[in-house]
């Protein structure tokens, strides 16, 4: 469970670029409830720019950054669990069935290499029936879960000693960059969400802001934004951001239902939203000339925003979003030029929030 | 391990540049003669000038692949599958694309846009296509064209004591036999035949036999193995891990008798563990060849392999280590037997 699947840890300096630490990111190991895969990581980095580190009860990675001010407590959340499978049962022939760990198409799973996490990291393919063997009408229909099995090559022996029921198994992808500061892989569902905290952490290090920051790498995201839960409720914040991934336009979406690529972050109003962080995102976007899209939220869940707004007698939250293509597959895309957007709007809104600002939120 | 870096490599049927060199550079200190011919088909030869039998052993370097067919408006690439797919297995895949590589993956909705009905059907190529990250259509087409072919990127892997993952196994197999099998010596003259344009129609050994006119001809090839959950045993085409598998006949060829039994023989005095292709599906080079002048006795040596056909397959390399084996005997055989 430690380090993840690439054994060979790079060292993360104060000046490792975006591009090495969304690789770094995104290929690390952490199914719902295993995020220790990636706290390594993360610790390394904020380390640079932040005065505490630690964990909680739930595996939640919180770090403190001091502001100039006191009792200011502004909390950014970005989880750091990933979709996955698990192991559910072993048949005569060593061959694995599993189950999902939060929302997996089973389409996009055949022919998937993957890695099992058990006593040792054990790499295996995803296989269904040959499509000779099926009838006609079998094949015009969709690979269900459970026609689907882990092929791990090896005996049953050898896979009764590695490999335990309930063993998490992660989707293998290597991060791959595409044109015009695009990459893909897996896992950017919200690893890229946990890119803008750090860089965030960067951009905070070269202005004055009053307010103490807490960047929480929350877990569990991905089964019911459990980790958030209880991480905004010790934290208690005054502000709330969570940060994670929309849906990018694409052909087959509708419009309304996906932000664009490469205009900057998608900064969500909807019920989960305090309007005050709302309007103070959007106008400082606007006087820093930062890239910035408006995206309609409708319904309060499917984000950590979710939990931290309604943590003890309530938080002010916002939400700011990374349009992401094909999400839950493991050919995620994302710009990296959003997040370097939205890492400047939420550091530039940050130093915006001061003892007034607070008390406003009050003010309906 | 000459295998892994052919099965790396890339070579969509019609584009087997790739492999074509690099089996040319593995080869050419090993063989007498070596060319190419107008349909992109590898030829080396040993002992042209031997007495006896005259042999050919083929082997496809083509790949199933996809080919851009469009760039739309948005920058994304509209494609076609090259060889025979099921096309379930693309979503959520990476690819290479033409001579400059470039990456690009096959995205599909994310499961929350889905409507339930959509969930059940699998996505068909009007739905499918490659992103590469490009902002419009202008700007991908300075980097693909349509006609430039994209291939799996799967790198070969070892994953225990003997069994391996990887793409196009489906014939790197049997590229890697046949150039390994070009460091010994034979008593007659001996062709090693690297073809083209297998996976779309048995396209190019055709030529290459038509033009050496051989007095026996062994396809050695990658093969469909069958022996996975849910499959009841009978339907097992062929099997990991229990040999070589000959092929009785399929649905291009039926093999040489004389020359199957041989094989049986070699593999039976040499105990070596073989199988039978257990079905009369599929077909491969063997078919072609065997129809060609006034017809050439072929039989066929299969690695089986599962998954074959999809980004990646699996395969058993004792089973690679015996079919070598069973290949070199009977080469060995040959010399003793008339022709």
């Amino acid at each position: 469970m430690n380090g993840g699947y690439l054994t060979i840890m790079n060292k993360i300096e104060k000046s490792t670029d975006i591009k090495k630490l969304i690789k770094e990111l995104s290929e690390r190991s952490a199914v719902s409830g295993e995020e220790r895969g990636a706290f390594q990581l993360v610790k390394d980095f904020l380390s640079h720019y932040t005065d505490e580190i630690r964990t909680d009860p739930l595996d939640n990675l919180i770090a403190r950054r001091a502001g100039t001010a006191e009792d200011i407590k502004v909390m950014l959340a970005a989880h750091l669990d990933e979709i996955g499978l698990m192991v559910k049962s072993i048949d005569d022939n060593g061959f694995l069935k599993f189950a999902t760990v939060g929302g997996i198409d089973p389409r996009t799973l055949p022919a998937q290499e993957v890695i099992v996490n058990g006593r040792k990291e054990i790499t295996g393919v995803i296989g269904a029936m040959p499509p000779h063997l099926l009838s006609r009408d079998k094949r015009k229909k969709a690979h269900k879960l459970e026609d689907l099995y882990i092929d791990t090559g090896l005996e049953l022996e050898e896979v009764k000693k590695n490999i335990n029921i309930g063993d998490t198994v992660t989707i293998k992808r290597e991060l791959t960059y595409l044109e015009n500061d695009y990459v893909s892989g897996k896992a950017l569902d919200d690893r890229a969400g946990v890119l803008m905290m750090l860089e965030t952490a960067r951009e905070l290090d070269k202005i004055k802001h009053q307010a103490d920051v807490y960047f929480v790498a929350t877990s569990q995201e991905e089964v019911g934004l459990k980790g958030s839960e209880t991480a905004a409720y010790d934290i208690f914040p005054d502000v709330g951001i969570a940060i994670d991934v929309c849906h990018g336009q694409m052909p087959g979406v509708d419009r309304g239902d996906a932000s664009e690529m490469a205009k900057g972050p998608a900064v969500a109003f909807g019920p989960q939203v305090h309007p005050d962080i709302y309007q103070l995102l959007t106008k400082t976007a606007e006087e820093r000339s930062i890239p910035y899209q408006k995206e309609a939220s409708t319904t309060p869940y499917g984000t950590d925003a979710a939990s931290i707004q309604i943590a003890r007698s309530g938080v002010a939250t916002a939400l700011i979003s990374i349009p992401l293509r094909y999400m839950h597959t493991s050919v995620e895309v994302i710009s990296l030029q959003d997040v370097k957007s939205g890492a400047q709007l939420l550091a530039r809104t940050i130093a915006e929030i001061d003892q007034d600002f607070l008390e406003g939120l009050t003010c309906y | 391990m000459l295998l892994e870096k052919l099965s790396n490599a890339r070579a969509v049927s019609g584009r087997e540049k790739e492999v074509r060199e690099l089996l040319r550079e593995e080869i050419k200190d090993n063989v007498d003669r070596l060319k190419t011919d107008v349909m992109g088909n590898l030829i080396a030869v040993k002992g042209p000038d031997k007495p006896g039998p005259r042999v050919m052993l083929a082997a496809h370097m083509d790949e199933v692949g996809l080919m851009i067919s469009e760039i739309t408006s948005d920058g994304l690439l509209k494609f076609k599958p090259v060889g025979g797919f099921d096309k379930r297995i693309l979503v959520s895949k990476k690819v290479s694309i033409g001579e400059k590589n470039i990456s690009g993956v096959i995205g599909a909705k994310a499961i929350h846009l889905q409507k339930k009905s959509e969930r059940d059907k699998p996505l068909d190529y009007d739905n499918l296509y490659i992103d590469i990250g490009a902002k419009n259509k202008e700007n991908a087409e300075k980097l693909v064209s349509p006609g430039d072919m994209a291939a799996f990127t799967t790198e070969f892997k070892k994953i225990s004591s003997h069994r391996a993952l990887g793409k196009a196994f489906d014939d790197r197999v049997g590229c890697s036999l046949l150039a390994e099998l070009t460091e010994y010596s034979y008593d007659y003259p001996i062709y090693f035949v690297f073809t083209v344009q297998e996976e779309v129609g048995l396209r190019g050994a055709g030529q290459a036999a038509y033009w050496l006119k051989p007095d026996l001809a062994l396809v050695l090839e990658g093969t469909s193995a069958a022996d996975v959950p849910e499959n009841k045993e009978f339907r097992y085409s062929t099997t990991l891990g229990k040999g070589p598998a000959l092929t009785v006949r399929d649905r291009t060829i039926v093999v040489n008798k004389k020359l199957l039994q041989e094989l049986i023989a070699t593999a039976e005095e040499h105990d070596i563990p073989y199988q039978f292709r257990r079905t009369t599906a599929g077909g491969n080079d063997a078919g072609v060849i065997n129809i060609t002048g006034e017809g050439i006795p072929a039989a066929v040596i299969s690695l089986p392999c599962r998954y074959i056909h999809s980004p990646v397959s699996l395969l058993d390399l004792t089973d690679y280590a015996n079919m070598k084996k069973l290949v070199y005997n009977y080469l060995l055989a040959i010399k003793r037997k008339e022709f």
